[in-house]
């Protein structure tokens, strides 16, 4: 009867992603090393059933009419795939320590619903896992378990499944307009496809809506927000690149959110929210690169989506360290001088922050310069000014701005111990991958989608790279007064929903209140007084409405026609 | 009154050669050697002296420049330079408008 389901066209019989999905709900019912072996192994699994994908459709299931491509397998998606598992692992060691275990489930159905997108091969498929994916990470936030945490995670859901809404009204569109459920490059020419660009697009934190992103992830535990920044943003760019790839406005969307994110991390105070910031700026970079749309591009925005991962991740565990050894602490202005205690995860966060700014022999190097090549290979040289600017403004506002303000700038005279070894051998196990690939770049291009003809370390690249950099260094230590941390937060989209709506609502609510204490009044004081004095006459006793002897009205006639004739008798 | 004779010193008289006193941390302990004001000029001096040198290597090569912006002398150092000012100042020309307390959505 499973057969009538599943058809096996491959050599795979599951699912890879169903491995950390299902494996998620064994977690809890672990316990002590054997929690810690499954969450270990399972992404090892998961990673070794990833490369058991050959190319093409591996696994179908009929559903309803349709015949769903569950697993379809390229280099595209084996990429991003191996990634999500590899952060999989490493979030799960970094978090051993982690008491509330449901972050770990909801992290685990969270990243294998993200394999489970990039080995989709149809939009049904698709739009499954991307609405499991909702779930796991809103339960990920939610596990911060503080009530902004559960505030941000209401926000979260709720901009995620309209995301998701917009998605698959999209898809039925599509699917009308069609007769396909499958996966492959389309235009932004329909509704359809519009609402399909725009759902997908949502997640990677593209305006209007990009608040999302720096309002939710610095909200989840010490542990969450490393998960948090691996999947979602990045599965929009691989969905991107099937669907949309050569899509122009995904260029100037992409652009925007590179500026977008740097500008509003300068002005930032909290480290996981600069962190955060620079999320949208680099996936902004991937956008670019989708945009563009040549062979390049296209290496260059999935091989930056592998190592901004795990650079990312390496930045946000180190954040996370800090957060778990000082008991919370989060924003620059309580922070500083932590290197003299925290000389592990300070170099972590170096290694990290040098990679985010793609300096020469860190994964960064090697992967967003190819975005760059293709502009400039494209003669695009508005693009290729404003890419070379935000390369600067990266260093800028995470290469150096996170460091400084968090390990070094004024002591604040904490001093903190570095963190335990799990969290150390997750941060060293992401920094020697940094710095691999970027000395070892080769391994990373055998995985791109196309063969790449692109040589990173020329002497003019490394040296253009150099001047760059460090220029933007000195301007930021010239600039530094300027840059002095205050306990501020800058205003974004969401002040929308999250002051102007809730204001509206309230002012609606009391005016409405007045409106309905207003008609009370009325009802009481006029309504009833008329039906008071009505009642009055007209009561059994009342003047109107009493019974009177049949005399006194013989007498009231007489008296009206006396009247009658004196009048008639003297006028 | 009578005349005492003077105590005789208890530390010997300032010389060249005397310790100075190590410099102090926020915490009273001696201060980290990376955050003394001596290695801090020392990492400017060698900083400048590094940006300078990175100039001079970009003159070294010779690349074709499609944009013509791009063949300035030194078009990576100032343009790094320039966009990165530009950017700060514009964030905070921003931040005049958009920002409010931390605590500005808790109310």
């Amino acid at each position: 009867m499973i057969n009538d389901v599943l058809s096996m066209t491959g050599n795979v019989l599951v699912s890879p992603s169903l491995i950390l999905i299902l494996g998620a709900f064994l977690v809890p019912m672990a316990h002590g090393w054997a929690r810690s072996a499954l969450t270990l192994a399972l992404p090892l699994i998961t990673l070794w059933a990833i490369w058991q994908v050959g190319d093409g459709v591996q696994l179908t299931a009929s559903f309803l009419d349709y015949q769903l491509q569950w697993v379809e397998g390229s280099k595209l998606s084996r990429l991003f795939a191996t990634v999500f598992a590899i952060m999989a692992f490493a979030g799960g060691l970094f978090a051993l320590n982690q008491k509330h275990v449901l972050e770990l489930s909801a992290a685990f159905v969270y990243a294998g619903s993200a394999v489970g997108v990039a080995l989709a091969g149809d939009l049904i498929t698709v739009f499954l896992y991307w609405e499991l994916m909702a779930i796991g990470s809103t339960m990920v936030v939610w596990s911060g378990r503080t009530p902004d945490a559960g505030r941000a995670a209401l926000r979260y859901s709720l901009v995620h499944l309209f995301g998701g809404l917009i998605l698959l009204v999209g898809i039925i569109a599509y699917i009308q307009e069609t007769g396909s459920i499958d996966f492959v490059l389309m235009q932004a020419n329909s509704f359809a496809t519009w609402m399909i660009l725009i759902g997908f697009l949502i997640n990677t934190g593209a305006p209007p809506l990009s608040a999302w992103l720096p309002d939710a992830y610095p909200e989840a535990s010490w542990s969450g927000t490393a998960f948090l920044s691996a999947f979602t943003t990045k599965t929009a760019v691989y969905v991107l690149l099937v669907g949309f790839a050569g899509e122009q406005i995904l260029i100037w969307v992409g652009i925007y959110m590179i500026f977008y994110g740097i500008i509003y991390a300068l002005l930032e105070n909290d480290m996981r929210r600069i962190l955060s910031y620079s999320i949208i700026n680099q996936v902004g970079f991937m956008l670019v690169g989708a945009g563009i749309g040549t062979e390049m591009a296209i290496n260059g925005a999935a091989a930056h989506a592998f190592t901004h991962i795990i650079y990312k991740a390496l930045l946000l565990m180190s954040a996370g360290s800090v957060m778990y050894m000082t008991g919370g602490k989060r924003k620059c202005t309580d922070l500083g001088g932590l290197f003299q205690s925290m000389p592990f995860t300070t170099l972590a966060g170096i290694v990290g922050a040098l990679s985010i700014s793609s300096f020469p022999w860190t994964s960064g190097f090697v992967s967003k310069s190819m975005t760059s090549q293709a502009a400039y290979d494209g003669n695009l040289m508005f693009v290729w000014f404003a890419l070379v600017a935000a390369s600067a403004g990266v260093f800028l506002h995470a290469g150096i701005k996170f460091p400084w303000f968090v390990f070094f700038q004024k002591d604040s005279g904490l001093r903190p111990k570095d963190p335990p070894w799990n969290m150390k051998a997750a941060m060293g196990l992401l920094a020697v991958l940094s710095i691999w690939i970027g000395m070892q770049p080769q391994f990373l291009y055998a995985l791109l989608p196309y063969v790449p003809d692109y040589k990173p370390y020329t002497k003019a690249h490394v040296y253009e790279i150099l001047q760059l950099l460090l220029y933007a260094g000195l301007a930021f230590f010239v600039l530094l007064p300027l840059m002095k941390r205050t306990m501020t937060i800058t205003l974004d989209f969401d002040w929308f929903y999250r002051k102007l709506a809730v204001e509206t609502a309230q002012s609606l609510s009391q005016t409405t209140s007045r409106l309905i204490a207003g008609y009370m009044w009325v009802r009481n004081n006029v309504v009833n007084s008329v039906i008071d004095l009505a009642s009055h006459h007209h009561n059994p006793k009342g003047l109107l409405a009493r019974t009177t002897p049949a005399g006194v009205m013989m007498f009231w006639v007489v008296v009206v026609l006396f009247a009658y004739l004196v009048l008639y008798l003297f006028l | 009154m009578t005349d005492t004779p003077k105590a005789p010193p208890t530390t010997a008289p300032a010389t060249d050669t005397a310790v100075k006193p190590p410099l102090l941390d926020i915490n009273g302990e001696p201060m980290h050697w990376l955050v003394r004001p001596m290695t801090i000029k020392l990492l400017w001096l060698g900083g400048l002296a590094m940006l300078a040198f990175v100039t001079w290597l970009g003159t070294t090569i010779y690349t074709y420049d499609k944009f013509t912006l791009e063949g300035t002398i030194g078009f990576y150092s100032w343009y790094g330079f320039v966009t990165c000012v530009a950017m700060v100042v514009f964030a905070k020309l921003l931040g005049l408008g958009l920002s409010k307390k931390d605590t500005y959505y808790d109310k």
